[in-house]
């Protein structure tokens, strides 16, 4: 329920002889009291690192961290406040669930009545209740997932630290487990911080969400932001699946017309009144940009991209199509059955309010769908 | 399930049991011995086939040597009594030292770490020749020489590397996930070594502490060097039997006998224990 601000905070490595990894480079982060925050990026990008200094297990080599006010990345992990699921689970081994379950309520001396129907309560919620008299090793890799999960949560924290949650469980169980979870921070007002690589998970779960990427926040904004508008290449090719669509382009405007030369001979115009003053006033002044295209944003037909099918397949509810266009993959996708045979000549369009334009060098986004960045 | 042939099972049986005579013969031979007396150890040709008597597991109990040349008082019993001191104290001071050292090596970098977790593992390999002359004057300087203190001392360079490099994987072993758990769940450094690290690094503990017994059973060396007869341990009173008239087989095979049983005991009992705590698989990830 409190209020986490991570100001500056720096996470360098240094293994004996050899070079130091700087892994998190002052990261600022704030995470609103009842907020879900996730943390997003492949692995090696300091998610994990950030957890871990928050939870206490590893120093932060410069900078603060605190929770609800108070400075807590001086403070011994059991003084935090925190509470933390494990992606290995780390259940001990010699304890039943049940018992794992409970052994923070216990350290927080509740009585036994108190602390046997909330582990009750929670093992409902993760359907685990079937094997509370077991021992972690006789139980599943996603049962044991469950129960390190059930043990965070069971327990009153100003803080949930939840580290890869749910990697092990099967789609079913994650898709109903999600929403349940979902609902329970909301109902308990839990402050979270969710570590993960999956997007729909981030997506799912959380109200926003921050892009790391080696060892550097790129982004921390709402999912729908996130696919809207990026605020850099990186993100914009990152979130969304499949990846963004991206061509280097030479850019000419000269007050009617902006054209873009896509290397390899692709060209696009557009009316300059399709994108809005500001951009078109960018634009005249920048020479190379990137322009971002989402697959669902290409469409189909007509269009002065023209290329040759590689792949097409219908995936059930919508097709990807795979084009070859100046000497390189991109991928359309449509919501209806394509039939196009490899190797057939194919067009595609794009409207002008669906381009994502970056700087070619810094990669930072100037304009999202005809408006500034 | 077993894919293997009758022959071949055939032929693993046979091997085994070739293996087993192998090495236990001579503890079998050793156990005929004590039951008889020097003369039917010695005739030739050797036999089987003897009048068992107890009398030298008598002497050894009582003290009383007797020999062709007369009698002669041996105090085996009492160095029996200090094996078992020296040995106990001396692991139980291991494991004292041992365990959280251990733990700090597992678990914590600092500095030099490394260098003096391996210069404790070099007292290992250095040849105790070698550190027992300096190690004599040091001990007649201090007054330790002949005392059971120094003598825990000196053997600490037998147990302590052992115990501090086993345990020290085992608790590499366990993930330390499974303590930051305990310890985020609110409770201190402190609770966490001594509830979580070291009740799932007991088989290596079990282990190590068994081990490091066993070598300081067996030491020779620095009991004779630093000892006197009435601190010496058996391994050193042995030498008792080596007597002008003869050496005493029978009463030696008696001695070995009595002197194996305290550290077969202990293996066969921590045995349970260390099957048990390795079978369950505890410290998997």
């Amino acid at each position: 329920m409190g209020e986490l601000v991570i100001s500056n905070v720096d996470k360098i490595y240094r293994p004996r002889r050899k070079a130091p990894v700087h892994a998190v480079q002052s990261l600022s982060l704030t995470v609103k009291p009842g907020e879900i925050t996730a943390l997003l990026g492949s692995s090696g990008c300091g998610k994990t690192s950030t957890l871990r200094m928050i939870a206490g297990f590893e120093d932060v080599s410069h900078g603060t961290i605190s929770l609800d006010g108070r400075d807590i990345h001086t403070l011994a992990p059991s003084a935090r406040g925190v509470a933390m699921a494990f992606e290995a689970y780390s259940l001990y081994p010699p304890l039943t669930i049940a018992e794992n379950m409970a052994f923070a309520l216990k350290a927080a001396k509740l009585s036994t009545a108190e602390s046997d129907a909330k582990v009750k309560a929670m093992a409902e919620m993760l359907e685990i209740s079937d094997i509370l008299n077991k021992y972690p090793t006789s139980v599943s890799g996603g049962q044991q997932q469950r129960a390190g999960l059930g043990r965070a949560l069971v327990r009153k924290a100003g803080l949930y630290l939840l580290d890869e949650p749910m990697g092990q469980l099967e789609p079913q169980l994650r898709a109903i487990l999600r929403g349940r979870i979902k609902h329970y921070l909301r109902e308990h007002k839990c402050t979270t911080i969710l570590v993960t690589h999956d997007q729909t998970e981030a997506n799912a779960l959380a109200d926003r969400i921050a892009v790391m990427e080696g060892g550097i926040l790129q982004q921390y904004a709402t999912p729908a932001e996130l696919k809207l508008r990026p605020a850099n290449l990186f993100t914009g090719t990152f979130i969304g699946e499949p990846p963004m669509n991206v061509f280097n382009a030479g850019v000419r405007t000269d007050g009617k017309t902006v054209s873009f030369a896509i290397d390899g001979g692709v060209t696009l115009d557009y009316p300059a009144n399709e994108l809005s003053a500001p951009v078109s006033n960018l634009l005249s002044k920048q020479q190379r940009v990137a322009i971002g295209i989402r697959p669902h944003a290409l469409h189909l037909g007509k269009g002065p991209i023209k290329g040759k099918v590689v792949s097409c397949q219908w995936l059930g509810d919508q097709t990807h199509v795979a084009v070859e266009v100046a000497g390189r993959t991109i991928v359309s996708v449509a919501q209806e059955r394509v039939s196009q045979k490899t190797g057939s000549d194919i067009e595609l369009n794009v409207a002008a309010g669906d381009l994502h334009l970056f700087d070619a060098a810094s990669g930072g986004a100037l304009a999202h769908g005809g408006d500034l960045a | 399930m077993d894919h293997s042939s009758t022959f071949e099972k055939a032929l693993r049986s046979a091997l085994i049991t070739l293996v087993l005579i192998f090495f236990l013969f001579p503890i079998l031979w050793i156990f005929l011995m004590s039951l008889q007396t020097n003369e039917t150890i010695l005739r030739i040709p050797p036999s089987i086939l003897f009048e068992p008597n107890l009398d030298n597991y008598r002497a050894l109990i009582t003290g009383k040597l007797q020999t062709t040349a007369g009698n002669l008082d041996i105090a085996f019993m009492r160095n029996l009594w200090n094996s078992v001191l020296l040995s106990t104290f001396s692991v139980a001071l291991s494991l004292l030292l041992g365990v959280p050292a251990a733990y700090a090596f597992a678990r914590f970098k600092f500095r030099l770490g490394e260098d003096i977790a391996f210069t404790l593992l070099s007292f290992r390999f250095a040849p105790p020749l070698l550190v027992l002359l300096p190690l004599s004057l040091y001990f007649k300087t201090l007054g330790l020489t002949n005392t059971y203190i120094g003598l825990i001392w000196v053997y600490q360079l037998i147990c302590l590397p052992l115990i501090l490099w086993i345990v020290r994987g085992y608790f590499e072993d366990i993930s330390p996930d499974i303590e930051h758990a305990y310890r985020i769940a609110g409770n201190s450094w402190w609770k966490t070594f001594t509830r979580v690290a070291i009740p799932l690094a007991r088989p290596g503990i079990a282990a190590a502490g068994l081990l490091a017994f066993i070598f300081a059973w067996n030491n020779f060396v620095f009991a004779l060097i630093l000892a006197s007869a009435d601190k010496q341990p058996v391994t050193v009173g042995a030498l008792a039997f080596v007597t002008a008239s003869g050496i005493q087989y029978g009463q030696i095979a008696a001695a070995i006998v009595l002197s194996v049983t305290p550290t077969l005991a202990l293996a066969l009992y921590a045995q349970r224990y260390l099957v048990e705590g390795l079978s369950m698989g505890a410290v998997k990830g």
